[in-house]
């Protein structure tokens, strides 16, 4: 079981606002952290690694106290048995991939550990490439097998996968998956993908202004809105368009451009760049064998 | 020629641009990282000798080293060294004199660094030393380069704080800049040609080395 109860002042873009976070989370789940930019989730991340530091509370990992502003209490970094994948992958130029994750580990006693980590994640044919010559899912797997190297318990990740294709985003979810369930591991994943949210996570953590508003399952969380329809899809709205006395609205689907009608009313509650539901109830489905 | 005061110019430069390197280093990694009030105080203080006439470096200096002042006073008395119109007391002034060209790449490309790096091996439990060594330094090796050469070069140029401070005295600090102004004073032109044209192609090889290194034309050589 992992305790977090901390207070952090933070600088966000609308002036100081206060981050109050109060959750406990079971140990081998992965909890993806949802919400608005600038609602805290990346300081989330830095505290529970030690980068920052909170004003007031504890962190607390089965038995063992990372941080307590109380006892005065507060690990460092490197003691705390954790793995980080930044947003910005954070591999270092300098060395190779294999180096990298050499660098990582905790001892020269997990050389089998790194080639094993290699194994997982394919790359195999790149270990002695440097991140510069490396496209971006191959940056990103690096960094997640160099997070995993050093035997965390603990694996945080800070919206990995936001710079990648729709495509290369599905296969690296596949390998996070894999990865946190081979070396059970408790996962805390920022991602604003509900797709994804769906696909990976246990339970969905949502921040609005530094507090948790939620921390519900993804079915529960996303299911909330109570339609009867047996289709959804989230997508974004790209063009709103009068027709006559009658509203077209495109939306993103995945790579899908769907254009619905709606009436007035609701068209006014839409603008352009919305994430949207677009439902439909199950009466007449038309399936063709493909 | 007598080529004492060009191999007193190159001995000069190396050891300087050496002990700078050393001092460096930690002072431009603490201005890089730091958010201490007082910050710009101390960048000031790093900055002078940019702005700073040489000789008005060298005249505090002369004074501070002179057996009169205190501190001259204490050196000679605890370490037996004279500063003053020595080659060591050279190699302080052209430290002070050239610290600012040393200092600035360094603080500049460390700032440049995305902070997530040395994130990211503190997250591995890597000391602020192995985190500087292994990652920070050796993804900026053009801003050292440009550090080296720079301080190199002007330790080389440098002609007023060398003059307060040495003097003229032939082996100890008559260096090439001060043997040339001898010269021309002394109508020797031929020999002030000589040391001018070495030290002319001496900084239009240092620099053009830099040139070719930064801007990528000799990393196809070293792959």
């Amino acid at each position: 079981m992992i305790e977090i109860k901390i207070s952090k002042k933070l600088a966000g873009t609308d002036g100081i606002f206060s981050l109050k976070i109060e959750q406990q989370i079971q140990t081998g789940q992965l909890i993806t952290v949802y919400g608005n930019s600038g609602a805290g989730k990346t300081s989330l991340l830095r505290i529970m690694a030690g980068l920052l530091e909170p004003d007031s509370g504890s962190i607390r990992i089965d038995s063992e106290t990372w941080f307590d502003s109380k006892q005065g209490i507060n690990l460092k970094p490197g003691r705390r048995s954790i793995g980080m994948v930044f947003q910005d992958y954070a591999l270092f130029p300098n060395m190779t991939v294999r180096e990298n994750l050499m660098y990582a580990a905790r001892s020269g006693e997990d050389k089998n550990l790194v080639d094993q980590l290699i194994d997982v994640v394919e790359l195999g044919k790149l270990k002695e490439r440097k991140p510069g010559s490396l496209s971006g899912g191959q940056q990103q797997r690096v960094a997640l097998a160099r997070a995993l190297a050093s035997k965390p318990r603990l694996l945080l990740l800070d919206e990995p996968l936001s710079a990648l294709d729709r495509e290369m985003r599905q296969k690296l979810q596949d390998y996070i998956l894999k990865v946190h369930r081979f070396f059970k591991l408790t996962t805390i994943l920022v991602s604003h993908d509900v797709g994804e949210i769906f696909k990976l996570s246990d339970r969905v953590m949502q921040l609005s202004n530094g507090h948790i508003i939620s921390y519900l399952t993804p079915a529960e969380m996303f299911s909330q809105r109570h339609l009867s329809g047996k289709f959804q899809f989230t997508g974004e709205v790209l063009e709103i368009k009068p027709e006559d006395v009658i509203f077209v609205v495109s939306v993103l689907i995945d790579n899908h451009l769907v254009k619905i009608i709606v009436d007035q009313e609701t068209a006014s509650t839409l603008a352009i760049g919305d994430r949207v539901l677009v439902a439909s109830k199950a009466f007449n489905p038309v399936i063709i064998k493909i | 020629m007598n080529w004492t005061p060009l191999i007193l110019t190159l001995k000069l430069a190396s050891l300087t641009t050496l002990v700078l390197l050393l001092i460096s280093i930690p002072v431009a990694r603490w201005l890089a990282y730091t958010r201490v009030g007082f910050k710009p105080v101390i960048e000031t203080l790093v900055s002078m000798p940019l702005v700073l006439p040489p000789t008005v470096i060298g005249f505090y200096l002369l004074l501070a080293f002179s057996p009169d002042s205190p501190l001259g006073l204490l050196l000679e008395n605890w370490f037996g060294l004279s500063l003053a119109f020595s080659f060591h007391g050279l190699v302080i002034a052209s430290v002070i004199y050239s610290l600012p060209f040393m200092v600035h790449p360094i603080q500049s490309g460390l700032s440049s660094l995305p902070q997530s790096l040395s994130d990211a091996s503190r997250v591995m439990n890597k000391s602020y030393v192995s985190t500087l060594f292994r990652v920070e330094l050796p993804n900026i090796k053009p801003s050292l380069l440009t550090g080296i050469v720079l301080s190199f070069a002007h330790t080389v140029g440098e002609f007023g704080v060398v003059l307060m401070i040495g003097g003229s005295i032939p082996n100890r600090t008559r260096v090439a800049s001060i043997a040339i102004y001898d010269e021309v004073e002394a109508l020797n032109y031929s020999t002030a040609h000589q040391y001018s044209l070495v030290l002319l192609a001496l900084a239009f090889l240092v620099l053009i080395t830099v040139y070719l290194v930064n801007g990528g034309f000799l990393k196809r050589f070293w792959r």
